[in-house]
């Protein structure tokens, strides 16, 4: 008998104007599963992230979470409840010093609590978040203007606001746009780390090589629906997704 | 190439005397001491010498100017979280009902109204607003410039709390410069304090609801609550610069409700710059006595009021404070080459 899952999707629907961005997906997330999302451009994978953390309604469907339905509720209340996510676009603040951006995960109500009150200057704690997530402390970067640091050091800014919640739950929404191999390559070993120490893991990527290495199931969305679930081999041998997303085999290291 | 060429330009440096972060300060000299307690010592002491010296009608201008200050201030705060406000005569107009009706009609000293008329007036007003905090930009000023109009219309048309007539001869306060000491300690208290907390954490986290409240729910904040708890503040301020001037003028009537008491504030700003609070009270300071000496002019007053006012926000949009603050924190040279 399986537990029940963190998080369950029924059927959520979204309709931009004539478009379906997303159309009855459905799909179950288990503890400290790795699942991937894959589709081509516009097939719906970051309305869905959006659905799932509030930042849109649906129109119809339903998001369960540990057993309670958060369909439509506030973004800050699905952060709070455990559910963290990174912007593909990021959105951090580029007139603050890097690590300044993390005071304000650091405030939220969810931190206090699992910090347990007292957990010294908030700057402190945000150095060593940042110094964990490749920010070497005894250099200038986590003091610099965050507009000032390169595109690889924003994704991770970004994955860092997010981590500071504490997530039970991380969406990942193409952490690893416009990074490069080797930032790629730097990062990867951190989402690991966190996916074993038990973090269930939500990402949506488009260097399925890199994906294919860590995820244990893999989600195929093509023009807002569901078209294949299952191990990256099962899906990458599914006819439909060949012909949607790829055109070519590829093959999995 | 040829001598001629060779130009002058201003090449500018910032006085090297901040580390790392914008608290910490690197201080040799006392030189240095002067230099970073100047600007912060000159409006106190100014201030302070101003209400012992002022009396008479100069007297009631710096109160009015203090007035005006806090409202700036007020709108100031608001404004750091994204609350763009139209109607801070709202704040000043429900601050002197509170506390006129309480002295009319309970007969409380100004020394109970008073406080009780900032709590009071900063919850009623954080009520009032929290219903429209959603609302985004325009469609939020527009609420707060009609909200001021329904409640004068109302008192206007039901005759509650004096009517069109008002109410006279409220308490005054028992000292005749207490006022003015109330006054200038009440618009210096809030301009440090809002400039301590809009650099503390807590004033990070209402700047970045303004720049980008969808990252800020991101981190699991309550975007509305910190919203309502800064209307709060806002509200207060605004209430207590309205008690203070019912008591002042002895005094209630619609007129608090005035558009003067919402546009005046925003154009102080406009003028001192937006997002320091030192430039929402430099503003004031320098927008209500320019507007008192005119008065001598008669009707042409207003027009050369609106004209300087124009004129300096096209010289300075960035606002007269952020280019004295500016200048005093660079050194200037002239160099050669391009």
């Amino acid at each position: 008998m399986q537990a029940e899952p963190l998080l369950q999707v029924h059927n959520l629907r979204k309709r931009f104007g004539g478009v379906l961005a997303t159309y009855d997906v459905s799909f179950d997330l288990r503890q400290g599963e790795f699942l991937g999302i894959i589709g081509p451009n516009g097939s719906g994978k970051t309305t869905l992230v959006n659905l799932i953390t509030g930042f849109v309604k649906p129109n119809a469907g339903k998001v369960i979470y540990r057993g309670r339905d958060i369909t439509g509720k506030m973004p800050y209340t699905i952060a709070e409840l455990g559910i963290a996510r990174t912007f593909q676009m990021v959105r951090l603040f580029y007139n603050l010093p890097a690590y300044k951006n993390l005071i304000i995960p650091l405030s939220s109500r969810r931190v206090k609590k699992l910090r347990g009150g007292k957990y010294g200057e908030k700057d402190d704690t945000a150095i060593d978040l940042l110094d964990d997530m490749g920010f070497e402390r005894d250099s200038f970067v986590p003091y610099k203007m965050a507009g000032s640091l390169p595109h690889g050091y924003l994704k991770r800014l970004d994955l860092a606001r997010a981590l500071t919640l504490r997530p039970e739950i991380l969406i990942l929404d193409e952490l690893f746009s416009g990074m490069s191999m080797s930032e790629v390559a730097s990062t990867m070993p951190l989402i690991e780390k966190f996916h074993e120490e038990g973090l269930s893991i939500v990402m949506i990527e488009h260097r399925l090589k890199e994906l294919f290495r860590v995820v244990d199931r893999v989600m195929v969305l093509n023009f807002g629906q569901k078209i294949a679930e299952g191990s990256p081999v099962e899906v990458m041998s599914n006819e439909e997704v060949k012909k949607a997303y790829l055109g070519v085999d590829i093959e999995i290291a | 190439m040829a001598k001629e060429s060779l130009k002058y330009r201003k090449k500018r440096l910032d006085r090297g005397i901040k580390a790392r972060a914008d608290t910490i300060f690197a201080v040799a000299s006392y030189r240095d001491i002067f230099y970073l307690l100047m600007p912060r010592a000159l409006p106190v002491v100014g201030l302070l010498i101003l209400s012992f010296i002022l009396e008479g009608y100069w007297g009631k201008v710096l109160v009015y100017a203090c007035m005006y200050g806090l409202l700036a201030l007020s709108w100031d705060f608001m404004a750091s979280c994204g609350l763009f406000s139209l109607g801070q005569s709202l704040f000043f107009g429900i601050g002197a009902y509170l506390a006129g009706a309480m002295n009319h009609y309970l007969y409380l000293p100004p020394a109970i109204t008073l406080p009780a008329a900032t709590i009071a007036g900063g919850l009623i007003c954080a009520a009032l607003l929290s219903p429209v905090i959603r609302l985004k930009g325009v469609y939020f000023a527009m609420v707060t410039l009609m909200l001021p109009i329904l409640l004068m219309k109302m008192i206007e048309t039901t005759g509650v709390l004096g009517g069109t007539h008002g109410i006279s001869s409220l308490s005054p306060f028992s000292n005749e410069n207490l006022a003015a000491y109330l006054a200038v300690v009440g618009f210096l208290l809030c301009l440090f304090g809002f400039r301590r907390i809009i650099n503390s954490d807590y004033g990070l986290v209402l700047v970045a609801i303004r720049d980008d409240d969808r990252a800020v729910m991101s981190g699991a904040i309550n975007i509305y609550w910190r919203k309502t708890q800064a209307l709060f503040v806002s509200g207060a301020v605004g209430a207590f610069a309205g008690a203070l001037m019912t008591h002042h003028y002895q005094f209630l009537g619609m007129s608090v409700f005035a558009l003067d008491y919402s546009i005046l504030p925003v154009a102080a700003v406009a003028l001192g710059g937006q997002g320091s609070f030192a430039g929402a009270a430099l503003g004031s300071l320098i927008l209500v006595p320019l507007s008192e000496t005119l008065r001598a002019l008669g009707g042409l007053r207003i027009a050369i009021y609106c004209g300087i006012l124009i004129g300096s926000i096209i010289a300075l949009p960035e606002g007269i404070f952020h280019y004295l603050a500016r200048k005093y924190h660079q050194f200037e040279r002239m160099v050669e080459g391009n």
